[in-house]
């Protein structure tokens, strides 16, 4: 896993700064149906290869981040705040 | 083998002598000796015992892939177990014990087990201690651990100071031999800001003992210059006995740096150890080769050492390993080797070459071409050698034998990443992966075989990166090396047939072992490691992994390159526990949080306790209380009948504002918020987006835009994340912001039936029940304006109670305050332990009932869940058949039958007459505690149709405490249950 995460915040942090939650995965419409909460309550891919999670800027500027890191070679090839990741996915 | 100090020579000073102990024997030697060279200087050859046989062993090599010669240096605190001789650094007064043996080092009860070996063959631990599986406990582990005695830990504190240090470079130049000083320099003069690390507490690496010379200069003169150069450059770090450990993500690498391990005891305001790591641009590996044994029979026995440790020895050192040494090679190291030795004067008796054909260009009294060493003699050390060559067998005497067997190269942190090492049938040798991004290695480690390729290649690698990185410069130039001795063609060798061969030094395992593992399907290299532990040592197979894996394709019938390697990880060395702690102990292992009325407290006589990060005050005895039940007991009463004050400050507490933040909090709880009006607080449910529960706590609204939430202590730091989460991922259109202020409130309850008459001398405002009815939140006036509070009229009691928080700093004051004027009211400070007794004689919950499987209607808060929100979070797994069955356990009171009886928390419910099984389980005892005011121990619990079984006789059970009571089931609100008190 990566040792050094750019934040685009701050900059190149050390990973102790941050706190993985786990897989970027979309929050359903209320309406969504007992399924679609099931499995986002629940059901996660270990995929081998890219992989996007939430990471928290905990000891740094608190804000929610989006990590793209590919599982198998560990290079992490994008850091996005996770509120304009929202908005993109929205718009 | 009688090893001895030379007359001359080596880098050690000779005009100072240091006193140090080996198993309690006095002995001496010099600066510059490290605790090996100072032994065989003595003379002393046994070192060590072997893991498994206990058989005898001497120091192999020179520096950090020594197998045998591990010792416990230091005592007490300071004692350091499996230490290797090779690099520990003698100092006056270092004490140093051999280990593995019992009574002593001569006289090892544990070499019996020489004899047993044919028992203790390979995969013997799998097959011996199998079954019977009771076996284990008693019998086999106790057996396997005292019989594997390596070193043993201290049980004393250390004494000593570690750190932890970040480091930024442009270059990393792991090495500081020939190739690493040649490419340090090159970027060095080139402007990049370079740090050269070397694991020894000399730089120069192989020039410290290579007998060529440079420019006309010996070599341990040139390494001096550029040292010298290298010093006058202010952007070059030299880091000495710093070994880099590892490889890892993101060009960071880890350092071990032993700042004080060569004195007794560390300078002053320097730690013992610091853990670096080293964040780099680009990194030059040039760790050099690692000089490999020869397998042959009897090649365990002490006089028997690499050839380059013999060489460094006589040479760095000044130490003659024998009176009459031998060489043993496959190459013409063996030449080399005996050429060097000469030189420092050293009496060379044979040349044994396994190779036929290659005429040695020194002088030696036997020399054989095509030859072997097939066997070995002495009694506890070398005393003569058999060669078997085409004319049949020799068998002379010989004290040392030098022992050169092809050259491995040290290339352990370009694997650390993932990479598989490449066999090489060139180099008879592993070489590092290609294309490693921001990595190269150079020199020896690289394959380089010569000082001249070792000094061109750490250039001309430097003058790549450098121009990589932008900067302008050239490689370094340096003369004409003479004598510089190539390796010649390597004849493979794996192994001589014979009598006992040892592959693993360390971890005693055999030619034999690694036969019988092929031949009992073992053969994967990872699977012949585990079943013959070759490699499994504290060397982790330096010496011995190639000589395995070379054996294992010779048994196979495939090259090298078809067995591969094992998997190389971090770390390179051991790395001491002490050092990957840093400063984290005692104290220092994490924060200490204090409320802000810690002072006020201690004033109070308080006994505090320990929660997470926090110290809180527990209870305030007074004179005459012998047992903390007695204070407790008091305290409770006295909120109950009059008043008291407790230290709330360590609630999380965060303020939420923006034009959302309304929104914000519907969406968070689970309960409605959207309508709170200003000046009003509510109880809020949070659950997770599984249904449970995840906290709890009051929010209030002090403003239109403007909330004031409390968390429970334990998740303050947990619920901040999560509201975080939600705004920013979930929810990004709301207008809201937040920000925790824990830490800038002190906060206060004052509970009892004259708290608001207490807290009326000191707030400016009108404090009737019209006035500030329960539920109110309103920012107060203090000391007739002197100051600002919050006032909250919540309770956590069950009694008329408040909450006032002001700002840190005046926390003690104010309480200093209210104490002074509750004085006539009879108030006393209250702790945790009686805060906790209230809330359980008002059956108010806590984490010990919201304990991550429990609902909002499990714990009586059903009718709090909105059914008209669209959405919060938790709501949409709530109808889920497990979350609405009705024999869910749920909140329920249980007190004892008999008053005079008590249970504990954790206690089991079972139906009255039911036998203890866990079918028959129907909950458990969740919170418990004394009531003084019902007069017995009272308890919460969950239980199956809890608040439906009100007055049914169950019994509490619980087999750990050996206590069975009967008990009833009622109300969890066992004080003034119309809540008249809490509305006075
Ligand atoms: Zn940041």
């Amino acid at each position: 896993m990566a040792s050094l995460i750019r934040c685009p915040h701050c900059g190149a942090r050390p990973k102790e700064e941050f706190t993985i939650r786990g897989a970027a995965v979309t929050r359903p419409q209320p309406d969504a149906g007992e399924d679609a909460w099931y499995a986002y309550v629940y059901l996660r891919d270990n995929p081998m290869g890219p992989f996007d999670e939430y990471w928290h800027h905990t000891s740094g500027c608190r804000r929610w981040l989006v990590v793209s890191r590919d599982t198998r070679t560990h290079e992490t090839y994008g850091v996005r705040d996770a509120a304009a990741v929202a908005g993109e996915s929205r718009s | 083998m009688t090893a001895y100090r030379l007359g001359q020579g080596g880098r050690i000073d000779r005009s100072r002598t240091l006193g140090f102990t080996f198993d309690g024997t006095a002995l001496s030697g010099h600066p510059g000796d490290t605790l090996a060279s100072a032994l065989l200087a003595n003379n002393r050859l046994l070192v060590g015992r072997s893991f498994k046989y206990h058989r005898p062993r001497g120091v192999v090599a020179a520096g950090a892939a020594e197998p045998n010669a591990l010792v416990t240096v230091g005592s007490a605190g300071r004692r350091e177990p499996n230490s290797r001789a090779t690099m520990v650094e003698l100092h006056d007064g270092l004490r140093a014990e051999s280990q593995n043996r019992w009574p002593s080092l001569n006289w090892d009860v544990g070499a019996l087990n020489g004899f047993l070996s044919p028992f203790l063959s390979a995969g013997f631990y799998y097959k011996t201690f199998m079954w019977p599986a009771s076996f284990w406990e008693k019998l086999y582990e106790p057996f396997i651990r005292r019989a594997a005695g390596l070193g043993r830990a201290s049980y004393h504190a250390d004494p000593d100071r570690y750190e932890k240090v970040w480091a930024h470079c442009d270059l990393l130049v792991v090495g500081a031999g020939p190739t690493g000083l040649a490419a340090a320099l090159t970027a060095g003069r080139a402007g990049a800001e370079v740090i050269l690390a070397d694991e020894a507490s000399e730089p120069g690496g192989s020039l410290l003992f290579d007998s060529a010379s440079v420019d006309g200069q010996p070599a341990g003169q040139f390494a001096t210059q550029i040292l010298a150069e290298l010093a006058t450059l202010p952007n070059v770090r030299l880091m000495t006995r710093t070994t880099v450990f590892g490889w890892f993500d993101d060009m960071v690498f880890g350092a071990a740096e032993r700042v004080s391990r060569h004195v007794s005891q560390p300078l002053p305001g320097q730690p013992q150890e610091r853990l670096w790591r080293i964040v780099a641009k680009r990194a030059i590996l040039a760790t050099g080769a690692e000089q490999r044994p020869l397998v042959f029979p009897g090649n365990d026995r002490p006089g028997v050492m690499l050839a380059d440790a013999a060489v460094s020895y006589a040479r760095r050192f000044g130490v003659g390993v024998g009176r009459k040494v031998a060489v043993f090679a496959n190459s013409d190291a063996g030449a080399r080797t005996a050429a060097s030795l000469q030189a420092a004067g050293i009496n060379v008796v044979a040349l044994v070459d396994a190779r036929v054909g290659h005429p040695a260009a020194v002088t030696v009294p036997r020399i054989f071409s095509g030859g072997v060493v097939s066997g070995t003699s002495g009694s506890r050390a070398l005393g003569a050698i058999t060669v078997r060559h085409a004319g049949g067998e020799d068998r002379f005497e010989a004290d040392a034998l030098a022992m050169a067997g092809g050259y491995s190269p040290r290339i352990h942190l370009a694997c650390h990443r993932g990479g598989k090492p490449r066999w090489s049938d060139a180099h008879q040798a592993f070489l590092a992966p290609e294309g490693l991004a921001g990595l190269t290695l150079a020199g020896s480690a690289a394959g380089a075989r010569t000082l001249g390729e070792c000094l061109s290649q750490g250039a001309a690698e430097a003058a790549a990166v450098v121009a990589d990185l932008g900067h302008t410069g050239t490689a370094a130039q340096f003369g004409a090396v003479d004598g510089d001795v190539p390796e010649g063609s390597v004849r493979a060798l794996w192994h001589v047939p014979g009598g006992k061969a040892f592959v693993d030094f360390q971890n005693d395992v055999t030619v034999k072992d690694l036969g019988l593992a092929v031949r009992e399907g073992f053969s994967d290299v990872e699977l012949a490691k585990r079943y013959t532990t070759t490699g499994m040592a504290t060397d982790q197979g330096k010496l011995s992994n190639v000589n395995a894996i070379g054996i294992l394709a010779e048994a196979r019938g495939v090259s090298p390159a078809e067995v591969g390697t094992t998997t190389f990880r971090p770390f390179y060395t051991p790395v001491s526990f002490g050092a990957l702690t840093g400063s984290s102990t005692g104290h220092h292992f994490q924060p200490v949080r204090r409320s802000p009325l810690h002072g006020w407290a201690e004033k109070h006589n308080a006994v505090f306790v320990e929660t997470g990060l926090w110290v809180r005050s527990s209870w305030f005895p007074r004179q005459g209380e012998t047992h903390w039940r007695q204070s407790v007991d008091r305290e409770v009463k006295t909120v109950r009948e009059a008043a008291g004050l407790c230290d709330v400050s360590t609630l999380g507490k965060i303020e939420i504002f923006g034009a959302d933040a309304a929104e914000f909090l519907n969406r968070v709880y689970c309960n409605a918020f959207a309508k709170l009006p200003v000046g009003k607080a509510r109880y809020g449910l949070m659950l997770r987006e599984d249904g449970m529960i995840y906290d709890d706590g009051t929010t209030s609204r002090l403003d239109e835009n403007h909330f004031f939430m409390t968390t429970t202590t334990a998740l303050a730091a947990g619920v901040m994340n999560h509201l975080e989460f939600c705004a920013q991922t979930l929810w990004p259109d709301l207008d809201v912001r937040m920000a925790s202020s824990t830490d800038q409130w002190a906060q206060m309850a004052i509970a009892g039936p004259l708290s608001r008459a207490i807290l009326q001398v000191i707030v400016d405002e009108d404090l009737s029940d019209e006035n500030v009815p329960f539920l109110a939140a309103k920012t107060v006036s203090l000391f007739g304006g002197q100051l600002e509070g919050r006032l909250y009229r919540i309770s956590f009691s069950g009694e008329l109670a408040y909450e006032l928080g002001v700002p840190a700093g005046f926390g003690e004051a104010v309480a200093d305050a209210l104490m002074e004027a509750g004085e006539p009211h009879g108030i006393c400070a209250y702790g945790a332990e009686a805060l906790g007794v209230l809330r359980i004689e008002k059956g108010h919950v806590t984490h010990a009932e919201i304990n991550g499987t429990v609902t909002a209607e499990d714990l009586g808060f059903g009718r709090m869940v909105s059914q008209k929100k669209v959405d919060f979070i938790g709501k949409h797994m709530l109808e889920r058949e497990g979350l609405v069955d009705a024999e869910r356990p749920r909140l329920v009171g249980v007190k004892p039958l008999n008053p005079e009886q008590s249970f504990r928390t954790g206690a089991h419910i079972l139906a009255k007459g039911a036998e203890a099984t866990l079918e028959n389980d129907q909950g458990y005892v969740t919170s418990s505690a004394f009531s003084p005011h019902v007069g017995s121990t009272i308890g919460l619990a969950l239980v199956t149709r809890g608040p439906d079984r009100h007055g049914e006789e169950v019994v509490i059970w619980n087999a750990l405490a050996g206590e069975t009571v009967p008990g009833v089931l009622c109300d969890p609100n066992f004080v003034d249950p119309s809540n008249e008190k809490l509305h006075a």
